[in-house]
């Protein structure tokens, strides 16, 4: 490296040589800043080593029980992660059936993944989907075609984290595109019900929501009617996903230029044609990286069903670590529940910042 | 402001509930052909769900024993899982028939929330886990020594009635987390560790280093009877809930098990005879088969056998029968005579 420092800093050629310099630019620049340089440069790396040895050089991979793995190593079990990661996945499905789950799961992920692709936006799209929730809901139902019928109650894991997320995304934007423009709305009672049911909503915490849906809806409805805990959650998020995106959009309508409204109305457009041809596709075009932060604060608002028992992805881990045979085992499950959902939810926002640059191609100046 | 809140809910529940089910709790589960159980999917060896996801412990087969009783099939059964908040209004409202939850049987929840607990099928009790290093023999020698305990439970309201009445010093450590509870004690925060004993000896057996080193101390600090329950209304549905759990007693006093029920159908002893249902008249009074003794027994197995599978001996737990023997053993386990 003794020619890299004679060097000018910008004809700088290969990467290591540039970030020589870089870092002489930057961390040891004075004694102070080479001493904390050196500091927690070495801080960061025995944290990583540490990390490194635990997870990777002294865990034990397959072991019976959580005492067998005690002995066998003393770092990370993993084997809880083998012997636990179907019923994390899939919880309570039948264990024969966990299939169905399985396909269904490909099928949504397939799906999400198709439509994020803008060569197929299309009409067929749409179509393809509605197919997919119908043979979703087939495979995850049963009782028809030879399949065994299957109770939404026993739906867990990471298939119903993913239906509720999912649907509740769904339903939620178009509840909420139509909530933006109520609340925008030139007639005063829909502007009411629409500004009241989203200030309610976004009032109230989404767990007293849940709460609500759980606890207090079966006592005002007639005995043996009941509505299905799943569907119950699927509302609530809804409602509260929806009061969210509403603003959201509503701040799109806003920040759209006056004109735009007087042109199409001066064309003569009625008013859902103005709305779907002119101010909607706009307006949703601005305020798309709030949308998908909802969505993804709605992924992990998700979890919040394990308070009222339901068996999603968060409560099917912490049922799994209950077992005596794996008692104390906490970061294991964690990191396996986290590494799911960051794949997620980064995939999601990274998704969003790329689309963010194609639809604002045009805008750019 | 929870207490307010909470009464006011289950007011509520009981005004809808009480009026609209009365009766009818058993007619219904016949006519679904399944009986609908409230259980806790969070407690070893109460009621968990293994690696295929299907439920064990010693709640879940007491409703085994109830749908046995009623539907003739162990199987025939829905398990609703409840966290604590939303398991009396679960039974209020009639989304369960039964909660088999590890509920403690006190005045208030019987008499205030309109249920009928059925007979105790686990006597539990608050007790203290300490190093045998540390050479401590009872709880009253604990006066200044720091006690780790989860907050927001009975169990630290205990903790500290206990060492007021006993003029003992308190320095608890309140931690939330159960695991964080058991770390904090284990490597050495606290010179003890309280909560329910089944919890404790649970704890001792899994997460210790070396279970050896610890011991439960005898005193138990507060009484923690763990009972089924229904909500009032339906008698017919109670006796047979209560029965099904005597039935369970019975059977292991009279040394009827899962293995040999057959051949007890042959035994002279009239009141296995009247159990069985070679006798007949048991069944006709309650409004069920009279096999019904026989199905439980033969399908889920006697007390000793449930407890011994789930919490006891065969289980990574380990209890000892304790308080949970038969009267005839130095339990508290009786049944009346089933006749």
């Amino acid at each position: 490296m003794a020619t890299a420092t004679t060097m000018l800093p910008a004809s700088g050629s290969n990467g290591l040589q540039r970030f020589g310099l870089w870092a002489r630019a930057n961390l040891f620049n004075s004694v102070g800043n080479s001493i904390i340089t050196v500091l927690f440069g070495a801080l960061a790396l025995w944290v990583a080593w540490s990390i490194f040895k635990w997870g990777v050089i002294d865990a034990v991979f397959v072991a019976p029980n959580m005492r067998a793995c005690q002995t066998a190593g003393t770092g990370a079990c993993w084997a809880f992660v083998g012997e636990k990661w179907r019923f994390i996945l899939f919880g309570r499905y039948p264990y024969e059936e966990q299939w169905r789950t399985a396909i269904v799961l490909v099928l949504l992920f397939g799906m999400t993944g198709a439509s994020f692709v803008p060569k197929l936006w299309r009409r067929e799209t749409a179509y393809a989907w509605v197919a997919v929730l119908i043979i979703s809901g087939v495979l995850m139902w049963g009782g028809v075609l030879g399949l065994v019928p299957v109770e939404s109650d026993l739906w867990s894991g990471l298939p119903l984290t993913m239906i509720l997320s999912l649907l509740s995304m769904i339903f939620g934007f178009i509840l909420a595109v139509f909530l933006a423009l109520g609340r925008r709305s030139n007639l005063p009672v829909v502007k009411l019900i629409c500004t009241a049911f989203i200030e309610i909503m976004r009032g109230v915490p989404l767990i007293t929501i849940l709460f609500m849906a759980s606890l207090m809806l079966p006592l005002f409805l007639p005995p043996g009617f009941s509505v299905s805990k799943v569907l119950r959650a699927l509302i609530a998020i809804t409602m509260f996903l929806a009061a969210y995106q509403a603003e959201d959009i509503r701040a799109g309508l806003m920040a759209l230029p006056k004109g735009q409204f007087e042109a199409a109305d001066a064309l003569g457009l009625s008013y859902w044609r103005k709305t779907k041809s002119i101010v909607l596709p706009q307006a949703i075009t601005i305020v798309i990286p709030p949308l998908v932060g909802n969505l993804i604060g709605n992924f992990k608002n998700t979890s919040l069903v394990s308070i009222i028992s339901l068996l999603d992805l968060m409560n099917t881990t912490q049922v799994a670590l209950v077992d005596p045979n794996w008692r104390g085992l906490t970061s294991e499950a964690y990191l396996f529940l986290g590494a799911i959902y960051f794949v997620a939810c980064f995939a999601m926002s990274r998704y969003s910042q790329w689309l963010e640059v194609l639809l604002n191609k045009g805008k750019r100046r | 402001m929870k207490r307010i809140l909470a009464s006011a809910v289950l007011t509520l529940a009981l005004g809808t509930a009480a009026t609209a089910e009365a009766g009818q709790t058993l007619d219904n589960i016949k006519s679904k052909g399944v009986l609908t159980c409230g259980v806790n999917d969070k407690t070893a060896g109460f009621g968990a769900a293994d690696s295929a996801g299907k439920y064990a412990g010693l709640d879940i087969d007491v409703c085994r024993a109830v749908a046995t009783a009623i539907l003739g099939s162990p199987d025939k059964i829905k398990f609703v899982p409840l966290s604590a908040p939303q398991r009396f209004t679960a039974l209020q409202s009639g989304e369960v028939d039964i909660l088999s939850r590890n509920t403690t049987w006190t005045l208030g929840r019987e008499a205030q929330l309109g249920l009928l607990f059925g007979p105790t099928v686990f006597y539990d009790g608050q007790g203290f886990l300490v190093k045998k290093s540390a050479n401590i023999k009872s709880a009253k020698q604990l006066s200044g020594a720091t006690v780790c305990v989860q907050p927001g439970t009975t169990t630290e309201l205990n903790l500290a009635d206990y060492f007021r009445a006993n003029k003992l010093e308190l320095k608890p450590v309140v931690i939330e987390n159960l695991d964080e509870v058991e770390n904090a004690f284990f490597t050495g925060r606290c010179d003890a560790y309280t909560t329910d004993s089944s919890g404790l000896a649970s704890t001792r057996v899994s997460k210790a280093p070396k279970p050896d080193d610890y011991v439960i101390l005898p005193e138990l600090i507060s009484k923690e009877p763990l009972a089924p329950a229904v909500r009032q209304g339906d008698d017919q549905f109670y006796d047979i809930m209560r029965w099904s759990v005597f039935a369970l007693l019975q059977a292991e006093e009279k040394g009827i098990t899962s293995k040999n029920v057959d051949a007890m159908l042959k035994s002279d002893d009239p009141d296995i005879k009247r159990f069985l249902g070679v006798t007949e008249g048991n069944g006709k009074s309650l409004g069920v088969d009279e096999k019904w003794a026989y199905n439980i027994i033969k399908n889920v197995g006697n007390y000793g056998e449930i407890f011994e599978r789930n919490v006891g001996k065969g289980s990574p737990l380990k209890l000892e029968r304790g308080l949970n023997d038969l009267w005839t053993t130095g339990g508290l386990m009786y049944a009346p005579p089933a006749r």
